[in-house]
């Protein structure tokens, strides 16, 4: 027997019912509204009257109305085909919904049942399997996409019967599992999952091992991001958040990206659908919308459906890292996604937290972020989700509670700065206050000892610092004039001039310079750190800018040519020349 | 507005504020309208039998025994191809003595559009202002506000935009406007002979507040019509979008809410972007394009109102008064417009960008010369010459009283590049120089 229940309040998409039976917070209801069933969530429950979140526009909706319960939180559905789709907050699938506009109560099927798998069994009868165990697999794309013990099986079962190899659907039952206490349990290609809670169906998940390579330097190189590691990009409007983010979904190297548009500009989310199709993943030389998903809940869509957006898109990479795969999660912006909630605790007449944010917001968004993360799947095998997030801060001021709250969860901080952006110096990553945690982990350093070289991080660091002393002098330089200050100050000042130019801004629109393999930046920060060591003499700060600028303008010109080209290799001679004439 | 025969009234209110009544009643719909003493109000609240209303026109005079009726629906307009030419107040009635609208009756700020049936934004939108057309180019279905103080021009420059721009229907929602600025804009339009393509929401300032919020659903469900339906290029222009964001403070702070930043409600963004997010290519030829008014207290960007709008639309163009030409000129380091790379150089001359990208760089030269100045310093020769450009820069191109065309605004700054600098001063390309270079 179902819960019912029937409307008795509502505030724009909040809606008290009144229930006749037992319900859970963040049980799905439907309303019925003129026929039309509107889905919404349980928020709160106090007596027999049960406060809910509608996901869709109330208007019209009358005290009275009829309510059912469904005994089931908001799920998603996981299996092929996940991949080059595009959805919205609550997993409809977008492509193929008929009309220009979308319907109220329209819900589609995410997945296609008509599309035939070509199915490789991978257990045999007789196989003790646990959830997220292997059973199968199937070309998903280019990707093994494994068919899995559903995630809410628990204790071990046997394995009683598996299909053989051959084309089926995804509603097939490929396989019957017989439980401990003898019960027999079909199995299909799909399975259902909670979004709001954690897939934990893995023996353990131990610290990031090593980085994943974006192709941008200065996050690569000065700031690494760890393969199941977190991150975040607060900006004010204009400072190039949604490029950067562009760039990295890009060029990630990951098997999975998943992109949630968050409360985002419907715009953006147009620009991924007409680009990824054409555009080729660097590392596998396909194409870029057959490893991508994206989860759109655009600025003008229901606002309840955005936080449901955020979860969606990380059960979809959960899902993924248990087939051992590593995944990007994107997210832009969860400020969006946390002025959502507070427009529901403020409907709620919950005590308010600072700027009316809800006080467990900075819990909700650890508990987020520590989704991510490597794990080792049960057979030894690991998979991995790496997440990124934007941060919209209010006015650009970072002392803000998203902000603030994002700070304490994420390991990596990249700041954008206005006035870079202002002087066209993308990405505008500040590089003084952004920071990555990765960097002290011991685990990371002997990473990158290993595979970039001996002692790589101390040569980060000295670039870094190359980078403060240049700023200081710069300040001295403005406070005291040109003259006013010995010669040395201006090349400090250049020399930090240097390695910004040349290091870390990048062009993500030239087709050479948007991605730097690690072996490239490695090559470009030796030669930027061995110009930084010469010990140069000039008569005046007029020639020292002078020398400065055309070097920068040479080593500029080295990052639009290929690397180790001809045209490339003539500049290079050409430095290595000038750091001799100097040495000497 | 008819009322139904068999409509109920009611004739007890049991609280009243400044912007809201409330009542007990039953079988009420949200966000459907009522009339409360002879003035239209909608549901915002229902607990229980408790209904709120707002009231657009404000409670003053409002008594508890006020007759209350319901009338079944949410707020709609009658859309058809009588719209064209028209002036209409917030409730969409006409304000120019003609006749009432015949046609299809359409609910307003209704579901928004599949993201996936989108189109990308290919258009060139000219305005003969080369601060918006060589720096920031918009192109249709764009959404774009102009920042300005509230002393500037922003509806002259408005109004010039939406009669230079090639559409085939401009729909203003005037909210808080002045009368002499109403008046201005049908004077504007008169003069242009354009009547027959436009059509105006007017909210003025004798008008009340809460009424406002109506004007930009009204003006963006005329447009889908002629959009959607009629396959139309529609620019839109809103204008005071601050005043319309103050009118919510007004509702939230009356229903108890407790504000966000800045004293707005914390559904400001949300808010903003439904209106905004109506700016669409459609997969057949229609597009709705905004062009909007935010005005800014002082230049302050980060106020909640700008900067919520800042992060919903594709850019902003700022106005500011420039003290060396004496002119009101579309500021090139703060304005943006983020679909400028869509059309520069693919719909115009293939020197646009790095035109436009130099032009900027010594004008910003020329600030850092005048800074210098400032403090004192001494200037060196090129210092000199760039402050010369600045101020013939800001004469010729920022200020929004130009009216030329692209090719003519780029002809106009290599004139500018040759008489001031030397070629590698302004670091363009060499094969555009080879080619555009004019002068020593």
């Amino acid at each position: 027997m179902k819960t019912k229940g029937k409307v008795i309040g509502i505030v724009s998409n909040l809606v008290t019912v009144q229930v006749d039976g037992p319900v859970a917070e963040n049980e799905l209801c439907y309303i019925t509204l003129d026929g039309t069933p509107l889905l919404a969530e349980v928020i709160k429950v106090n007596g027999d009257k049960a406060s809910v979140q509608v996901f869709e526009s109330t208007r019209g909706l009358k005290n009275g109305d009829t309510v059912e319960f469904e005994g089931r939180m908001l799920e998603v559905t996981l299996g092929p085909g996940l991949l080059s789709s595009v959805y919205d907050g609550l997993q409809n699938n977008l492509t193929t919904m008929g009309s220009v506009f979308l319907k109220r109560g329209e819900y589609t099927d995410p997945l296609d049942h008509g599309k035939l798998w070509e199915f490789t069994p991978i257990a045999k009868p007789g196989d003790k399997v646990a959830a997220a165990d292997w059973l199968g697999e199937v070309k998903e794309g280019w990707l093994p996409h494994k068919i899995m013990v559903p995630f809410s099986f628990k204790g071990e079962y046997t394995v009683k019967t598996i299909i053989p190899e051959g084309s089926y659907n995804i509603d097939t039952e490929v396989a019957v599992l017989t439980g401990e206490n003898g019960e027999d349990v079909p199995v299909t290609m799909t399975q259902k999952w909670p979004v709001k809670v954690a897939v934990k169906a893995y023996k353990e998940k131990p610290r990031p091992q090593r980085i994943m390579e974006t192709g941008v330097r200065c996050i690569d190189t000065f700031n690494p991001i760890a393969e199941g590691g977190t991150g975040f990009i607060p900006g004010p409007f204009g400072c190039g958040k949604t490029v950067l983010q562009h760039a990295i979904a890009k060029q990630g190297e990951a098997d999975v990206i998943v992109m949630a548009a968050c409360g985002e500009r419907a715009n953006e989310v147009v620009e991924i659908f007409t680009e990824f199709p054409e555009l080729i993943d660097p590392h596998t030389g396909r194409h870029l919308m057959e490893r991508t998903t994206i989860i759109c809940n655009t600025s003008n869509m229901p606002v309840a459906a955005r936080e449901a957006s955020v979860y969606t898109a990380m059960t979809i990479c959960e899902y993924y890292r248990a087939m051992g795969l590593k995944c990007l999660l994107l997210a832009d912006s969860t400020s969006r996604w946390a002025q959502a909630l507070r427009e529901m605790s403020n409907r709620m007449e919950e005590l308010p937290g600072a700027d009316a944010f809800p006080v467990d917001l900075s819990a909700i968004i650890s508990n987020f972020y520590s989704r991510a993360g490597m794990v080792i799947l049960n057979n030894g095998q690991s998979g991995a989700v790496t997440f990124i997030g934007t941060v919209s801060p209010a006015g650009g001021n970072l002392k803000e509670p998203v902000t603030e709250s994002t700070k304490k969860a994420a390991r990596c901080f990249y700041g954008l700065e206005q006035n870079r952006a202002d002087q066209k110096r993308y990405p505008a990553v500040n590089p003084i206050e952004s920071y990555s945690k990765y960097l002290e982990y011991p685990e990371i350093i002997s990473y990158l000892d290993e595979n970039v070289e001996k002692g790589w991080v101390s040569k980060v660091l000295e670039a870094k610092n190359l980078l403060r002393r240049g700023r200081e002098a710069n300040d001295q330089i403005n406070i005291l004039g040109d003259d006013g200050v010995p010669i040395g100050y201006h090349i400090s000042f250049w020399k930090s001039e240097l390695i910004d130019f040349v290091f870390l801004q990048q062009d993500a629109f030239d087709d050479v310079d948007a991605l730097c393999p690690m072996e490239r930046q490695k090559y470009m920060l030796d030669l930027v750190l061995e110009l930084c060591a010469v010990d140069y003499q000039f008569d005046d700060f007029e020639k020292c800018r002078d020398f400065f600028k055309e070097l920068i303008n040479d080593l500029r010109q080295m990052n639009y040519t290929k690397f180790q080209s001809e045209a490339f290799n003539e500049y290079a001679g050409k430095i290595h020349q000038i750091i001799e004439d100097y040495g000497n | 507005m008819a009322t139904k025969a068999y409509q109920r009234i009611y004739t007890r209110l049991e609280a009243i504020t400044k912007a809201t009544v409330s009542l007990k009643a039953k079988g009420i719909s949200n966000d459907e309208l009522a009339v409360v003493g002879g003035r239209l109000a909608q549901v915002v609240k229902t607990k229980g039998d408790l209904v709120t209303l707002q009231v657009f026109s404000g409670t003053e005079g409002i008594p508890t025994d006020a007759e209350v009726t319901f009338l079944g629906e949410p707020p709609t307009l009658k859309v058809s191809d009588q719209l064209a030419g028209r002036f209409f107040n917030a409730y969409g009635s006409p304000i120019d003595g003609g006749p009432e609208i015949e046609g299809e009756v359409r609910e307003i700020g209704g579901p928004s559009v599949n993201p996936y049936k989108r189109r990308q934004p290919s258009e060139l939108i000219p305005t003969g202002i080369a601060g918006i057309d060589l720096n920031n180019t918009i192109v249709s279905w764009q959404k774009i506000p102009f920042f300005a103080d509230p002393d500037q021009p922003y509806n002259q420059v408005m109004a010039d935009v939406a009669l230079r721009a090639d559409v085939d229907k401009i729909i203003l929602g005037g909210m808080g406007l002045s009368n002499d600025d109403y008046l201005f804009f049908r004077h504007a339009f008169e003069d242009a002979g354009a009547l027959d393509r436009i059509i105006c929401f007017v909210n003025t300032t004798e008008d009340p507040p809460v009424e406002r919020l109506l004007v930009p659903d009204m003006a963006l469900t005329a447009a889908e019509y002629f959009a959607v339906d009629k396959n139309e290029k529609v620019l839109v222009l809103l204008t005071d979008m601050t005043l319309y964001a103050d009118a919510l403070s007004i509702v939230s702070n009356r229903m108890d809410q407790i504000p966000s930043k800045d004293s707005m409600p914390g559904s400001l963004y949300s808010d903003l972007a439904k209106i905004y997010e109506k700016a669409v290519q459609l997969p057949t030829d229609g597009s709705i394009t905004i062009i909007a008014v935010t005005t800014l207290n002082d230049g302050d960007i980060t106020h909640a109102i700008p900067d919520n709008t800042g992060y919903i639309t594709e850019g902003q163009l700022f106005l500011r008064a420039d003290s060396d030409s004496g002119k009101v000129i579309i500021d090139p380091f703060r304005s943006l417009s983020r679909l400028k790379q869509r059309v520069q150089n693919k719909k115009t001359r293939e020197d646009h960008s790095q035109v436009m990208n130099a032009g900027v760089r010594l004008y910003a030269d020329a600030q850092n010369a005048k800074t210098k100045l400032e403090n004192g310093f001494d200037l060196s020769d090129y210092d000199h010459r760039c402050l010369d450009y600045a101020k013939e820069y800001a004469t010729r191109l920022l200020s929004i009283d130009v009216n030329i065309s692209i090719t003519e605004m780029l002809d106009t700054a290599w004139e500018l590049f040759g008489k001031y600098f030397t070629k590698a001063e302004t670091g363009i390309k060499q094969s555009l120089i080879d080619k555009y270079w004019k002068g020593r």
